[in-house]
């Protein structure tokens, strides 16, 4: 709070983006040294504790593939479990990666410069854990290519076009690979900084052969700028298309709940939603454990903190809707299926659901709140978990009791649900502190943008403490 | 090796405008053959060394056609030619159904034609450069501002160009090994 008060005599002035006093030299310096700097005690640990939990993914993905798919808790007639519940949950956290990278970008919001670069890499690697869960869930996933991808093969038949599991697959493949495109063009000036900071001979090849000889040239950032404003151009239809592909997975079937037009917009603003409290679950110790405050200030908390409320707002929107069309369709088995989300063997998690997107999130109202990590970060541990209640709920309680009473069952999961998707959490940390190690977290040359050029040019004398001679 | 080749004069500035002046500077003495070095992009400067037009643009259009016509002409070819299938009595040609994969390949490929055609028109992957061979050019990724006129132009005279170079506020004035 202390910090803001300054900007309080103009309430237009946005606070700083980049704490004061800080030059190009200053901002290369800060954001490399967390790689060329020693590999902390707390990274040995975290990579310890990923490899920990990806050994859960390991066992659990071994009795899948000896048994099949029944050691999870699916039977008639929930079909649908924990892989899709995982997949959506996973899809919809990289959705922030994107549009704090595309949109934000395309809208000239600056502040995102300091978050994109992480944001990204969280996108990737929920990306990939959630690819996991498709794939599995055909349970013999080396047979089922066929029918994910059109190849010629040997039985002569191809994927189904008009289904929206298939509309997922080229949907998410294309975003996979688009966010990488993205994520790699953003890094190769970056790449190029590190090949000069090298200090070892292995890592100066490494970052040379990754930043492809990039020189910073006019003619470089020519083509550079024009190639990521398109990219951010492409990106955006696309981060909006892929979750309301996903949520066609649902919508476009007829069973009460799932079958609503509400679903693509109300899909895409939980993905939105969820991603931010990803990449605040995320920045939050990042930013203590490294000190990047200078470049994560209380504005980016802040801005993140609003748009969480206000994507929670329309979630909290949609599940509103979802009540009245119940009511206003008249219909006796989408009344039903409310009646017993609401009210029936499911309804505590229903009722945490709401807890966790609908109540919590109004903390953020609060300025304190917003500014404050502690109550930041725990809010968004409860909006991590709501995210993946309300797929739990869209899932199952749609599909345990649909239209004949006498199919009617319970769904349990199994333990072996339970391993998969911890092991998930396992991929991803480990991608995310590998990426934290040998990359820059943060888009070094996003932040020169930041540096004021009036405030640099007063210092000539900066060259004198060069660090290019440290080499 | 061959001492008496350079690929051209390397003028160091200490800040974006200084490097911004020279440069338009340069190019109003009537050079044509130079680059500037940055860390990071600075308005205006490859519009003053005379590279204005955009090609990118193009490639990503071109790609995005390509792709939606490889997304849409997969989905005709296997659904209405190679393996037609009575689908809930829907037409074979049922095209609202395939405008999400058409449209994705689309952004496939338009994501493909920005990646390689911003590659190709800088030249990269380039392994080697000469202007690496400037021990300095090292902060050229970090904090030090270049602008390098290369031999080849037909205004270029080492004494000349290096006193032109200085007169521009550089802080250092090195030859570059070709």
């Amino acid at each position: 709070m202390a910090s803001t008060a300054p900007e309080k005599e103009d309430p237009t002035a946005p606070a700083p983006v980049l704490g004061p006093g800080q030059t190009y030299t200053t901002v290369t310096q800060k954001i490399s040294s967390i790689i060329t700097s020693r590999t902390p005690l707390g990274w040995i640990i975290g990579v310890a504790l990923a490899l920990g939990l990806m050994q859960c993914f390991a066992l659990g993905v071994t009795w899948l593939l000896i048994k099949g798919v029944g050691v999870w808790g699916l039977n008639v007639p929930v079909g649908w479990g924990w892989a899709i519940i995982n997949f959506v949950w996973w899809i919809g956290i990289g959705h922030a990666g994107t549009l704090i990278s595309a949109i934000l970008l395309l809208m000239r919001q600056n502040w995102r410069n300091s978050i994109n670069r992480f944001a990204e890499a969280m996108t990737i690697f929920a990306v990939i854990c959630a690819m996991q869960f498709p794939l599995l869930h055909t349970g013999r996933p080396w047979i089922a290519a066929y029918w994910l991808l059109p190849y010629p093969n040997s039985m002569g038949v191809w994927p189904q076009f008009r289904s929206p599991l298939i509309w997922d697959v080229f949907a998410v493949s294309t975003y996979f690979t688009v966010s990488l495109i993205f994520w790699y063009i953003g890094l190769i000036p970056d790449f190029a900084t590190l090949r000069d900071k090298a200090k070892q001979k292995v890592s100066r090849v490494i970052y040379g052969i990754l930043s492809m000889g990039w020189r910073g040239s006019a003619k470089h950032w020519h083509n550079y700028e024009m190639t990521s404003l398109l990219l951010a151009g492409i990106s955006t239809p696309l981060v909006l298309s892929v979750h309301s592909i996903v949520s066609f997975d649902f919508s476009v079937g007829l069973v009460p709940g799932w079958h609503a037009t509400i679903f693509p917009p109300y899909f895409v603003a939980g993905a939105v939603f969820a991603g931010f409290a990803m990449v605040l679950t995320l920045a939050l110790p990042l930013r203590a454990v490294y000190g990047l405050h200078d470049f994560i200030t209380d504005r980016h908390l802040n801005n993140m903190s609003k748009v969480m409320l206000a994507t929670g707002l329309i979630v909290a929107y949609g599940y509103g809707m979802e009540q009245f069309y119940a009511w206003y369709s008249a219909s006796t088995y989408e009344g039903y299926m409310m009646q017993n989300r609401t009210w029936g063997p499911y309804s505590f998690e229903y009722w945490m659901l709401i807890l966790c997107n609908v109540a919590v999130p109004q903390l953020l109202w609060i300025k304190w709140v917003r500014l404050n990590p502690i109550m930041l970060f725990i809010v968004s541990m409860f909006i991590n978990v709501g995210m993946w209640l309300e797929r739990f709920i869209i899932v199952v309680t749609s599909l345990h009791r649909d239209y004949m009473p006498s199919s009617w069952d319970m769904y349990r999961s199994t333990p072996w649900d339970w391993l998969l998707y911890i092991g998930t959490i396992g991929i991803f940390l480990l991608g995310m502190l590998l990426f934290i190690r040998v990359m820059p977290v943060i888009n070094i040359v996003e932040i020169r943008l930041l540096v004021p050029r009036k405030g640099h040019d007063k210092k000539p004398d900066h060259d004198a403490s060069a660090d290019a001679s440290a080499d | 090796m061959a001492e008496n080749s350079i690929y051209g004069l390397m003028a160091e500035y200490d800040n974006p405008d200084d490097l911004l002046h020279a440069a338009q500077g340069a190019y109003a003495a009537g050079y044509r053959n130079m680059d500037a070095f940055s860390p990071l992009p600075i308005h205006d400067l490859s519009e003053s060394l005379g590279y204005e037009k955009h090609r990118v643009p193009f490639w990503v259009l071109f790609g995005g056609m390509v792709g939606a016509c490889t997304g849409f002409g997969l989905q005709y070819w296997v659904s209405v030619i190679d393996y037609p299938l009575n689908i809930a009595g829907r037409p074979f040609l049922s095209w609202p159904m395939f405008i999400p994969v058409t449209f994705e390949m689309g952004i496939l490929f338009a994501a493909f034609g920005a990646f390689l055609s911003m590659l190709i028109l800088n030249g990269l992957p380039q392994p080697y450069h000469p202007v690496f061979n400037v021990d300095a050019f090292e902060s050229a990724s970090s904090d030090g501002f270049f602008l390098c006129i290369e031999a080849e132009d037909p205004k270029f005279e080492l004494s000349e160009t290096r006193n032109f170079l200085e007169g521009l506020h550089a802080t250092k004035v090195v030859e570059v090994e070709s």
